[in-house]
C-alpha cells in the first residue's frame, strides 16, 4: 500500500511538472482562438520565452524577473503575429509558420552569439530558478512532498485559470472577445473595436506562451536547449481544442496531457510501454475528441478568417 | 492571358522584395551580434557556388524540398492548406526505410517498392485528414498538425524496434540495403566529388512536370482548380467537391511521402531518431510560397532553399550561427504573407475591385 501511494505521489508529481507550461501556453491560445485568430506560432513563442527567461535569470539571478521577461519576449512575437493577421489580413497559418521559423531560430542564434557558439545556455543555480512552495515542510520523497511541494508558478498557473474564466464570462471585455470571434462584423456595427480586441488577445496569447516557455527553463530544465520545447506548443493547441475553447475545459485537457507525461516517465523508465507511443496520446486523443465529441460548431465561427474593416 | 501574366509578374516582384527584406534583416541581426554580414554572406555564397561539389550538395539538399514544396503548392491550388506535409514526409521516409531494410530484392524492383510504400504512406496520411474534413467537418489545419506529431512519434517508435534499429552506436535505423539506394553512378560522384549525389533531383523535376501537366492540362486538374477558386460554384457546376478534396489531399500527401523516400534512399540512407521535427514539410510551405505555388517556381525555390540550407551549415566557419537561415526564411514568408494586403490596396487604388 505504501508503495502504491508513493508511486501515485510520483505520478502526480510528474503530472504537476508537465502541466503548468502547457496550461500557461494553452490559456494564451484560448485568448487568441476565441477572438478569432488561429495562433500556431505558440510553439515558437514558447521557445523564445524559454530562451529569454533562462538568460535573464542567469544574468540577474532573479527567477521571477526572468519569468516575466520570457513572457514579454513571447508577447513581442504576439505583436508580430497580430500585425500580420489583424492589420494586414494575412493567412493566419502562414504567419504562425513564419513565427515558428523566426522565434526558435532567433533563440538559438542569440544563444550561440552570447555563449561562445553553444546552443545550450549555462545551467541556472537553484537560487536563480523559480522558488518551490512548502520547502522543508514535508520530508523528501513523501507523498505530500511529491504532490504539494512544487513550483510556486505552478500554483500561479492554476490560479490563472480561475482569473481567465472570470474575465471570459463575467466581464464586458470577455463578452466582447467571445463575440468578436463569432461575428466580427456584427460587433463592429455595435461600435466594438474588433482590431483592438484581437490585438490585445493575440499579444496576450504570446505573453502567456512566453511564460509557459520560461516555466520550462526556469523550473523543470534549468537551462535553454534547442529541443527544450519540442511539441509542447502544439500540445497546448490540442488542449484548447480538446477543452472546447474554454479555460476550464483547457485545464482539464492540460491535466490529462500532463498525466500522460507522468505515465511516460513512470512506465517508460521501466520499459513497460514504449515512451513514443505514450507521447502520441495527446494528439490521438484530440483527434478522437474532434471526431466523437467536439462538433464543428464548437470552433469559434470567425476563427482563422481574416477580418478587414468595411469601407 | 495578359492578366495572368500581370498576376505572375506581380507575385514574382513581391517575392523578390520579400527575399531582399529577409536578407537585409539577417544582415542587421548578424551585425548586432558582432559578425560582419559581408563576411558571413560571402561565406554563404562561396559555400554554395565555390566548387562543383558544393553546387551538387545544394542540389542534393534541394530534391526533398522541391517535393514537399510541390505537395504544399498542389494543396494551395485546390484551396486546402497542407501544413501536414511534415508528417507525410516523415511517414514516407520511415516507410521507404522499413521496406529498404526488411526486403531483399534486385535493385530496380527494390527501389520501386520503397518508393511505392512511401507514396502510399504519405497519401494515406493525407487522406485520413481528408476524410475527417469531408465526413466530420474537422478543420484540416488542426488535424494535419496532430498527424504531424503522430507521425513524429510513430517514426521514433519504428526506428527503435529491434528489427529496424542499428546494432552499432547511434540512435538511428539500420542502413537501407544498397539495392534500394538511388545514388548516382560512380562517374558522377567522382566528377562532382559529392558522395551523396543521387537521382532525387531527377525524380523531383519529373514530379514537378507531372504536377504541372495534371493541374493545367487534364480534366482532373481543371476540377481541382475549380474547387480551389470557389467551392460553391464548382458544386453548382456539377463537380463532386468532396471527392476533389480527398483526391487533392491524397496527391498532396503522396508528393510529400515521395520527398521522404528521396531523402532516405538518396542522401541519408537511414532514418535517425528525431529529437525535434525535421522541418522538411514546413520548409515546403516556404518553397511553395516563394515559388508562387507554381510547379516550375517550386523547382527554383527548392534549389534556393537547398542552397541556403547547405551553405548555411558552413556559416559556423566564420562563427556565424547557421540559424540565421531559418530567420531569413521566416521573414521572407512573413512578408509574402502580408504582401497579399499590399495587392488589395494596390488594386483599390487602380480602381480595380
Amino acid at each position: 500500500m505504501g508503495i502504491i501511494i508513493k508511486d501515485l505521489g510520483l505520478l502526480i508529481n510528474a503530472m504537476l511538472i508537465a502541466t503548468p507550461p502547457l496550461l500557461l501556453a494553452a490559456l494564451g491560445s484560448c485568448f487568441s482562438e476565441r477572438s478569432g485568430v488561429v495562433n500556431i506560432g505558440i510553439e515558437g513563442m514558447m521557445t523564445i520565452g524559454a530562451f529569454v527567461g533562462s538568460v535573464v535569470a542567469y544574468y540577474t539571478g532573479n527567477g521571477w524577473f526572468g519569468f516575466f521577461c520570457g513572457g514579454l519576449a513571447g508577447a513581442a512575437f504576439g505583436v508580430l503575429h497580430a500585425v500580420a493577421c489583424v492589420s494586414f489580413g494575412a493567412d493566419q497559418t502562414i504567419s504562425g509558420t513564419a513565427v515558428n521559423f523566426i522565434a526558435p531560430g532567433l533563440a538559438i542564434f542569440l544563444c550561440k552569439a552570447m555563449f561562445d557558439n553553444s546552443s545550450d545556455s549555462p545551467a541556472l543555480e537553484t537560487a536563480s530558478k523559480l522558488p518551490k512552495m512548502f520547502n522543508g515542510i514535508f520530508p523528501a520523497g513523501s507523498f505530500g512532498y511529491n504532490v504539494l511541494s512544487t513550483y510556486s508558478a505552478a500554483y500561479l498557473s492554476f490560479l490563472l485559470v480561475l482569473v481567465i474564466w472570470f474575465v471570459f464570462y463575467k466581464t464586458r471585455f470577455g463578452m466582447r472577445l467571445r463575440a468578436v470571434g463569432e461575428h466580427p462584423k456584427a460587433c463592429e456595427t455595435l461600435g466594438i473595436n474588433v482590431f483592438r480586441i484581437r490585438y490585445i488577445c493575440v499579444i496576450l496569447s504570446g505573453f502567456l506562451a512566453g511564460l509557459g516557455g520560461a516555466y520550462v527553463t526556469l523550473a523543470t530544465v534549468s537551462q535553454f536547449r534547442p529541443n527544450v520545447i519540442v511539441g509542447q506548443g502544439f500540445i497546448a493547441i490540442s488542449a484548447v481544442i480538446f477543452g472546447k475553447f474554454t479555460p476550464q475545459g483547457t485545464l482539464k485537457a492540460c491535466l490529462l496531457f500532463g498525466f500522460c507525461n507522468g505515465l511516460k516517465s513512470l512506465l517508460g523508465a521501466n520499459n513497460i510501454v514504449s515512451p513514443y507511443l505514450i507521447s502520441m496520446i495527446p494528439y490521438v486523443v484530440t483527434i478522437l475528441a474532434l471526431i466523437f465529441f467536439v462538433g464543428k460548431s464548437r470552433v469559434p465561427a470567425a476563427n482563422g478568417k481574416p477580418y478587414l474593416k468595411a469601407k | 492571358m495578359s492578366r495572368k501574366d500581370k498576376i505572375l509578374n506581380g507575385n514574382a516582384l513581391y517575392t523578390f522584395i520579400a527575399i531582399i527584406i529577409g536578407f537585409v534583416a539577417g544582415a542587421v541581426l548578424l551585425a548586432v551580434a558582432g559578425i560582419n554580414p559581408g563576411l558571413a554572406y560571402g561565406k554563404l555564397l562561396n559555400g554554395v557556388f565555390g566548387q562543383v561539389k558544393y553546387i551538387t550538395w545544394s542540389i542534393v539538399y534541394a530534391a526533398p524540398l522541391i517535393l514537399t514544396g510541390l505537395s504544399v503548392a498542389f494543396s494551395f491550388r485546390t484551396g486546402v492548406f497542407n501544413i501536414g506535409a511534415e508528417g507525410q514526409f516523415v511517414v514516407g521516409s520511415i516507410a521507404a526505410c522499413t521496406v529498404g531494410i526488411l526486403f531483399d530484392l534486385p535493385a530496380p524492383i527494390h527501389i520501386l517498392l520503397c518508393i511505392a510504400a512511401a507514396v502510399a504512406a504519405g497519401a494515406v496520411w493525407g487522406i485520413i485528414v481528408g476524410f475527417l474534413k469531408v465526413k466530420r467537418g474537422i478543420n484540416e489545419v488542426l488535424s494535419y498538425i496532430m498527424f504531424n506529431w503522430i507521425a513524429f512519434y510513430l517514426s521514433n517508435y519504428i526506428v527503435n524496434l529491434s528489427a529496424i534499429h542499428r546494432t552499432g552506436g547511434g540512435e538511428a535505423s539500420k542502413d537501407v540495403a544498397d539495392s534500394a539506394r538511388i545514388l548516382a553512378p560512380e562517374f558522377i560522384t567522382k566528377l562532382t566529388r559529392c558522395t551523396a549525389a543521387n537521382w532525387g533531383i531527377v525524380i523531383a523535376v519529373a514530379a514537378a512536370v507531372l504536377v504541372w501537366f495534371v493541374i493545367s492540362k487534364t480534366t482532373l486538374g481543371y476540377q481541382l482548380r475549380a474547387v480551389g477558386f470557389s467551392k460553391t460554384a464548382a458544386e453548382y457546376g456539377g463537380i463532386n467537391t468532396n471527392k476533389m478534396f480527398l483526391t487533392a489531399m491524397a496527391i498532396s500527401g503522396a508528393l510529400a511521402g515521395l520527398g521522404g523516400a528521396v531523402q532516405t534512399l538518396g542522401m541519408a540512407g537511414r532514418v535517425s531518431q528525431f529529437a525535434s521535427q525535421e522541418q522538411y514539410g514546413f520548409q515546403g510551405i516556404t518553397v511553395a510560397l516563394i515559388g508562387s505555388s507554381h510547379p516550375v517556381g517550386c523547382i527554383f525555390a527548392g534549389i534556393f532553399y537547398g542552397a541556403m540550407k547547405y551553405g548555411g551549415g558552413k556559416l559556423s566557419l566564420v562563427k556565424a550561427p547557421a540559424e540565421v537561415v531559418d530567420i531569413i526564411m521566416g521573414i521572407i514568408i512573413f512578408f509574402i504573407a502580408i504582401a497579399h494586403m499590399f495587392k488589395v490596396i494596390f488594386n483599390r487604388k487602380k480602381g480595380g475591385k
